[in-house]
């Protein structure tokens, strides 16, 4: 009997693929949210594994917010080409200019929600009733509660108290005209899942993930890269520092950590080491509130 | 490393969150900034304790009025096993959604406020339990420290729930002493409780023998996509992607699809991209046959030596989840596996009354969480076994055809 277990990281891989593969089975225009971060790094990765040697039944699609790091774009673009997939981006700077959408004032002006507008305008342009995100249950508390298939309505709100029942590996994907689901194929993988599996896999990834020399400013214990999307004050204290990211978002609301982390290896030792979560460490835009994700959620973000 | 998927039950405020949150914090697994996060929302508590419910009580709502109303989803690890812990719901109307946790669960710790002892609440979800056949109970008797940690209050309770697992047919019952809030017997061994020898929760969590819900002696594969690249140098390539539900699949064997009746041979199997000699359950797969047959999405791939039952008549013990009751006449969609058919409720045999564990005939109807045994008949010939036979292909969901929610989950017998 023993040969025949499996261990965590292959049933959570072949629970996802497993997902991947509902997916296509039950969606006409499926697509994959992907942003050049690990999580949908990783997505792409298991993607391979369920429709390879066939293409995706999808193409990929980037909600870009015109604030990412160029390490990421690049990688992205790089990867689209080297799997031979299509890649779909849509610039949230077109819909703030079409639909004269108002940009968040300030020190660390975010696009995060601007965001919203824009995927819910591609999934209308292009008729897509599954997005396929990477969010995991980890995360966050409000996601911690997201069915895999999160049916949302024709605004793409997520209604946490009308879930429908999600039993055993049955997902239901019937929707009406107008409504999407969004699926996450990896709700329960950990971070560090996430990691293992990376070093596993032998993914690459954007070299921001790795320690490098970045000039930062420091704002109330967080690191936030010195970019032209951000306001610098006079007092501000710039210092260049050797730092990592943890979590690759908008340059305007992701913080850097100080790492001298150069490798896979030595990333999962500081990951086991660490005492913060991953979005508290990095993520400025969920201090907002304590219900800063699910709200956002009830809106239509991802 | 090996993963222990297991859920948490009991009634309102039998204290599952807290539990959850005390499982957490003693053993080291909740991360500075989420403390912080819940001692700046414990602040109006009067006694200044930090409300370890917060951790998982995620919703708004859920936080204004105290209780849990969704499956929430928690992780944690030791350096002996992973855990994925699902935190459901007490309240009766939120039944559905502790359903919903339970159905991938290898074990469910059953709360008990030891001043209340076993009530209606403990015996439906006793009952969920028995029905979806999860392979261990653990009844967490909670609250001890109300209760002076006294021995005789525990005794008469696990005395009280032996009569309940012996009508469920519970078998691996075990039983623990606690305190949530005290942290008494969760991660560490209680000082107040000399008279219990038994494990704290943890040491059970770690080390009980996963009765894995894997079947391995009988072969299953839905096909859930058919792969075919059509280009050039794979013109001829078509690949079955599934999941293995249960059984081994080799290289070889003689296999029959389902509901067709064909038999083949299977010719290649491959995993991530690579061919491997042998494959099994629960590993996502690629098969192909020796010979162009006509397969598609919610067809089966079943060994020839292990035969399922094929049918339009069946029997299923169902979990109602709607607020439209369900009724004799209706019809729904039943999603089995990769396989939709339409499906009509020809009879309810009887419905299960929660509270005394009996059946109850002569029913019309069936409401919001509660359970029947109904006759269905399908559109097209369904290929099946008995739910306690292979959980993987004897669960099936209904799903109301003009409002495409789930409505039901389906044991078939």
């Amino acid at each position: 009997m023993s040969n025949y277990q499996l261990d965590y990281l292959d049933q959570l891989e072949s629970e996802s693929i497993h997902i991947f593969r509902e997916v296509a089975g039950q969606f006409e225009k499926p697509a994959l949210l992907f942003s050049g971060g690990k999580d949908s790094i990783t997505l792409v990765h298991l993607a391979l594994k369920a429709f390879r040697p066939g293409k995706f039944p999808f193409p990929l699609v980037h909600i870009d917010t015109g604030h990412n790091f160029p390490e990421a774009l690049a990688f992205r673009d790089q990867l689209a080409e080297q799997i031979g997939e299509q890649l779909i981006v849509r610039k949230v700077e077109d819909t703030i200019k079409a639909k004269h959408l108002t940009e968040q004032k300030g020190k660390f002006a975010s696009r995060n929600q601007l965001q919203t507008f824009t995927l819910l305008d591609s999934i209308e342009e292009f008729g897509f009733d599954a997005c396929i995100g990477g969010a995991r249950r980890d995360e966050e508390k409000a996601r911690a509660k997201e069915r895999i298939f999160s049916v949302r309505d024709d605004f793409g709100q997520w209604n946490p108290k009308l879930q429908r029942p999600e039993l055993w590996h049955t997902y239901n994907g019937k929707i009406h005209k107008g409504e999407n689901v969004r699926v996450f194929p990896i709700s329960n993988w950990t971070e560090l899942d996430i990691w293992n599996y990376i070093k596993r896999e032998n993914i690459q990834l954007p070299s921001v993930y790795f320690s490098h020399e970045r000039e930062v400013l420091e704002y109330q214990n967080a690191l936030i890269a010195v970019s032209p999307f951000i306001q610098i004050d006079e007092n501000d204290k710039i210092s260049t520092r050797r730092v990592r990211y943890r979590t690759v978002g908008d340059m305007t609301c992701t913080a850097a950590v100080a790492s001298e982390a150069y490798s896979i290896d030595d990333i999962i030792s500081e990951i086991t080491a660490t005492r913060t979560s991953e979005r508290g460490e990095t993520r400025i835009d969920d201090r907002f509130s304590e219900a800063a994700m699910e709200d956002r959620k009830k809106n239509g973000y991802f | 490393m090996d993963l222990l998927r297991f859920l948490t039950a009991g009634s309102v405020d039998d204290g599952k969150s807290t539990l959850i949150g005390r499982l957490l914090y003693d053993s080291k697994n909740i991360l500075i900034d989420q403390l912080d996060a819940i001692e700046r929302s414990s602040k109006n508590r009067k006694d200044g304790s930090v409300d370890l419910a917060l951790l998982t009580d995620g919703l708004r709502a859920e936080r204004e009025q105290g209780i849990t109303i969704d499956v929430a989803y928690k992780y944690f690890s030791t350096p002996k096993r992973k855990f994925i812990i699902a935190d459901t719901p007490g309240h009766i109307q939120y039944t559905r959604n502790m359903v919903t946790g339970a159905s991938n669960a290898d074990l469910i710790i059953i709360l008990v406020d030891a001043r209340n002892g076993v009530v209606e609440q403990t015996r439906r979800h006793s009952l969920i339990a028995s029905l979806l056949n999860i392979p261990h109970v653990v009844v967490a008797i909670n609250k001890m420290d109300l209760l002076n940690y006294g021995e005789k209050a525990y005794n008469d309770i696990v005395a009280d729930y032996q009569k309940v697992a012996a009508t469920l047919n519970l078998s691996n019952v075990s039983y623990v002493p606690i305190s949530a809030l005290a942290g008494d017997n969760i991660v560490d061994p209680s000082t107040k409780m000399d008279w219990y020898q038994g494990p704290t929760l943890l040491d059970y969590l770690e080390n009980v023998e996963v009765k894995s819900s894997v079947n391995l002696t009988n072969a299953r594969f839905p096909v859930q996509y058919v792969i075919r690249p059509q280009t050039d140098d794979l013109h001829d390539y078509r690949g079955y992607a599934g999941k293995i539900e249960s059984g081994i699949y080799k290289k070889g064997d003689q296999i029959v699809v389902y509901p067709s009746g064909v038999e083949a041979t299977i010719d290649k199997i491959e995993l991530g991209g690579k061919e491997v000699p042998e494959a099994f359950a629960p590993q996502s797969v690629v098969l192909h046959l020796d010979q162009d047959i006509d397969i598609s999405r919610g067809d089966s791939i079943v060994k020839k030596d292990s035969s399922l039952k094929v049918g339009q008549d069946i029997d299923a013990v169902v979990c109602w989840m709607d607020e439209k009751p369900l009724s004799v006449g209706q019809k729904y969609f039943l999603q089995h596996g990769s396989k939709v058919v339409a499906a009509m409720v020809k009879e309810i045999k009887y419905k299960l009354d929660v509270n005394e564990l009996e059946k109850i005939y002569d029913v019309s109807q069936a409401d919001l969480n509660e359970v029947v045994e109904v006759k269905l008949k399908t559109a097209s010939p369904l290929a099946y076994d008995a739910y306690n036979d292979i959980r993987a292909s004897g669960g099936a969901i209904l799903v109301d055809q003009t409002s495409f929610v789930t409505v039901g989950a389906a044991l078939l017998q």
